[in-house]
């Protein structure tokens, strides 16, 4: 319809300046040596092969090791939770996720100073194992330390990933199959799991790909050596000041990231192609 | 034909409003039962007190002259085709149809067998790999009806299974439904607000409305002989008149005296008259006993619709004639085309 | 249903286990905002002392400042630009809508700290000196996509018919626009710089790649001062969480406030 298509015209040319050229001068600090002078350059790939040091190495696989055991954790204990709350009456399904969606509006900075204080040598949880007699543990800049963190940070998406898709769930098909002769227990594995899926795969989406690369908990809880990939580019560029690896690294990242991105909201949108029937209608 | 379900004195309520007050009904082998009624009757809900999706709150249950009001769903020899049908969208035709004789642990060549020849039976040969998803409306249907049939239950309840289907598609499948009925040899419940669906495909009908049964019946008898206004006005078109029984085979409305056919009420009680359009004739005004001018003529295709207003009411009558507007006419019917029902509340 | 009434008990203490999960460290975080001394571990009595070193702390106010300016500011920007982008985006032929909207999704596709660096590269690149307004500029960068993701499904489902009918009653394009497009967006529109301001206002890893200069967000205060134990960080949260929840519970009570209301009305 006429003029109104002429709108997007300002905001492709924004989007050129300030998303397009950004990404443009990571690829080419990427691929280049002396950065900061933008005069300077001589294209290489030596900033791809210093990735490949056993040193950088540990730290993409640890990235990877800590994001896949949050995104586990959060399935395992997410999706009971979602599934309890969609069964629940409407208003307690309102009330619940209001509750469990109330921390995500809270600063993440804020949320993860918070376990500082629980988990540090001094702390409440030590305070409390004193208390009963029990030796205090080490728990800050620890492992389980970060972990616990990223829990705590991402568990709210998930279940909200996988709720959504429950609460969706026509209750017609769990008394189908309960008619069909099956109790609740094979109901749930053979019809409510496999249908919730899309839930968790969106939910994997929502926390694993920020979990690599998030920087702040394993800074404060993991302290100024534990190293992720979000540390690693941090320190590259405020610290050692290698802006070219820097960049190096930050593509890398972002083209595994997008690159799933990207492909698990084709196999999401595959899927639900196939998640809904409604009698009489051909969709 | 013995009896297989009974339900006694069964009483629901939901948020305070009485939904069914107190049914009283018996159910055989073989049987194509319909539950008939306006929406809100009740049909549903005592099709689901029946599946063990909902419990009554008072009253029982009786299959096989078992009470079954504990046993959960998954254990009761019923099966149910559902509203909207109810398929799973994440597995194929074949793995639908499959899904009761897997629970029931059978093996593979048996069920192989089973699911074939269920499908053979609703016409979907060959559709087995098909994801449900990609069905018509009718296809969908009829994987319904082939998933809850292939598990061999004593009886089959349909929840107004047609609905969403177009008319044509709904009139096949009407037929085909009672042949299945009659091939495999169940109970079948329909549950339907469709009168003509009810008429056509039923051996019983039960008139519901407002939580109560209104008339138990076949096809027939209810057509001809429903037993108050609410039947009459539901089943069919008709004309309902106040009167009085006079005596046996006499009626009095509109001030005239008629012969009729109906015997057994008191003397002199008021009661209910029905007479459908499709018996009354359109005559020369010397001719019939009742004098009217005729209002409209609606043209339906297999008949006209024709309003004639006397002193005392208008009449609705199907006639094959064509009939001029603001003309003087008699009408005229037979002793045996007048039906007697009490009035409602009275027996 | 008939034969399942049992796992009450579980249902109950998986919930509670996982509100306390989430709560307590806000708790704790809350309660010794109003410690006597300057532990977090250790209760010494009730003392508001932190509130008073908060509104004292010169460095703090000034982060709060910001973050709310930059948060307005920025909200208002990515709102105007990203509608008015959007009904563009919606108007363009399929080739345009589809690159447009690839090219939108980088900055939510990719990691914050990509497009962080990105910006960081730009401005350097630029000689550009980093402080209030590159913050700014990269918080309006960054939240327009939301508001045009949030915006373009209401614009979908319009009747393409009503614009139509407001030119042919006589209206120009903008005041069809405004009289007509824009009321019945709105609620994409709200609800677009909603996620704005709290994008912007939440946000760590951009701001704290593109500012310099001493500019600071409440999100890098928190970040420089968390070095040492300081309760008055407590205090700025206790604040944050009061007034979030505050406003959690008022958009979420409203519909049923209003509905009461139009019952005793009637």
């Amino acid at each position: 319809m006429k003029g109104y298509a002429s709108l997007v015209k300002p905001y492709i040319l924004w989007m050129s300046l300030f998303i397009v050229v950004p990404m443009l001068l990571i690829v080419l600090y990427a691929f280049t040596e002396h950065g900061n002078a933008l005069m300077a350059f001589r294209f290489t790939l030596g900033n791809f092969m210093r990735f490949f040091d056993p040193v950088f190495i540990k730290v993409l696989f640890k990235s990877l090791e800590v994001a896949i055991i949050t995104t586990i954790l959060c399935i395992i204990i997410g999706y009971p939770i979602a599934y309890v709350i969609s069964n629940a009456s409407e208003r307690a399904q309102t009330l619940l996720i209001l509750l469990i969606t109330l921390p995500m509006w809270i600063n993440m900075l804020v949320r993860t100073y918070a376990w500082i204080s629980i988990l540090s040598d001094g702390g409440i949880l030590n305070s409390i194992f004193q208390f009963f007699g029990l030796a205090p543990i080490k728990m800050m800049y620890t492992d389980f330390a970060v972990m616990l963190g990223m829990v705590y940070n991402f568990l709210p998406f998930m279940i909200i990933s996988i709720y959504t898709v429950l609460a969706k769930l026509d209750r017609a098909l769990i008394h189908a199959s309960h008619d069909l002769g099956a109790n609740p227990l094979q109901t749930f594995l053979r019809v409510v799991l496999p249908l919730s899926m899309p839930g968790v795969i969106s939910g994997i989406t929502l926390v694993f790909l920020p979990a690599v690369s998030t920087f702040v908990i394993p800074k404060f809880l993991g302290g100024g050596q534990y190293m992720l990939i979000g540390n690693l580019i941090e320190n590259q560029f405020i610290t050692v000041g290698e802006w070219n690896f820097g960049s190096a690294i930050s593509l890398i990242m972002a083209v595994i990231i997008m690159g799933s991105m990207i492909l698990t909201r084709k196999i999401d949108r595959d899927a639900s192609d196939t998640t809904s029937v409604e009698g009489g209608k051909l969709w | 034909m013995r009896k297989l379900i009974e339900f006694q004195n069964i009483v629901k309520s939901f948020n305070d409003s009485l939904v069914l007050k107190g049914i009283n009904l018996s159910i055989h082998e073989n049987e194509f039962v319909t539950l008939l009624g306006p929406s809100g009757c009740g049909k549903t809900t005592l099709l689901r007190i029946l599946g063990g999706f909902i419990s009554q709150n008072e009253g029982h249950v009786y299959f096989d002259d078992i009470e079954i009001s504990n046993v959960p769903p998954y254990k009761r020899e019923i099966n149910t085709v559902f509203q909207r049908y109810a398929l799973f969208p994440h597995m194929n035709v074949f793995d639908n149809v499959a899904f009761g004789l897997r629970i029931k642990k059978q093996d593979k060549t048996t069920i192989e067998q089973k699911v074939k020849k269920m499908l053979k039976l609703v016409n979907l040969e060959g559709y087995e790999d098909r994801p449900v998803t990609l069905l018509s409306g009718g296809q969908q249907q009829r994987v319904a009806i082939a998933r809850a049939l292939v598990n061999e239950p004593m009886v089959l309840l349909l929840d107004e299974p047609l609905g969403a289907l177009d008319l044509k598609l709904r009139k096949e499948m009407q037929i085909e439904l009672k042949k299945i009925q009659q091939e495999v040899g169940i109970t079948f419940i329909y549950v339907t607000h469709d009168q003509e669906e009810a008429l056509t495909m039923s051996d019983t009908i039960v008139v519901m409305n407002a939580g109560e049964i209104q008339q138990i019946g076949t096809p027939t008898d209810i057509y001809n002989e429903p037993e108050n206004r609410f039947v009459a006005d539901f089943i069919g078109e008709s004309n309902i008149l106040e009167g009085v029984m006079l005596e046996d085979y006499k009626v009095k409305f509109d001030d005239q005296v008629f012969e009729c056919i109906d015997y057994g009420f008191e003397d002199n009680l008021e009661v209910d008259i029905v007479l459908r359009p499709e018996d009354i004739d359109i005559v020369p005004i010397e001719m019939g006993r009742i004098k009217g001018v005729i209002k409209s003529s609606l043209f339906k295709g297999v008949h006209f619709e024709v309003v004639v207003e006397t002193p005392y009411r208008e009449w609705i009558i199907h006639t094959t004639d064509k009939v001029e507007v603001d003309k003087e006419v008699g009408l005229h019917f037979f002793p045996e085309d007048i039906h007697i029902m009490y009035k409602m509340g009275t027996y | 249903m008939v034969g399942l009434k049992k796992h009450n008990f579980t249902k109950f203490f998986i919930l509670f286990g996982v509100m306390s999960f989430f709560y307590l460290p806000i708790l704790s975080l809350m309660i010794f905002s109003f410690n006597d001394s300057r532990s977090l571990t250790s209760w010494s009595g009730f003392s508001l002392q932190w509130y008073q070193a908060l509104f004292e702390n010169r460095e703090m106010m000034t982060a709060i400042t910001t973050t709310i300016t930059i948060a307005l500011i920025s909200t208002f920007v990515a709102t105007v630009m990203g509608t008015l982008a959007a009904i563009g985006i919606s108007k363009s032929r399929r080739l345009i809508k589809e690159l447009v909207l690839s090219v939108n999704s980088f900055p939510i596709l990719n990691p914050e700290i990509v497009t962080a660096i990105g910006l960081m590269l730009l401005y350097s690149s630029l000689n550009v000196e980093k402080g209030f307004m590159t913050m700014l500029l990269a918080h309006i960068i960054f939240s327009t996509p939301y508001v045009i993701l949030s915006v373009l499904p209401r614009l979908r489902r319009l009747d393409p018919d009503i614009a139509e009918a407001a030119l042919d009653l006589g209206a120009t394009p903008l005041q069809a626009l405004w009289k007509v497009i824009v009321p019945m967006i709105t609620p994409g529109i709200i609800s677009g710089a909603l996620i704005a301001f709290t994008m912007s206002f939440d946000d760590f890893v951009i701001s704290y790649f593109v500012s310099g200069n001493g500019v600071k967000n409440i999100s890098i205060l928190v970040y420089t001062m968390s070095k040492r134990i300081n309760p008055t960080i407590n205090a700025l949260s206790t604040i944050l969480v009061v007034i979030i929840t505050i406003v959690l519970l008022v958009v979420n009570l409203y519909p049923y406030i209003t509905k009461k209301e139009m019952k005793e009305a009637e």
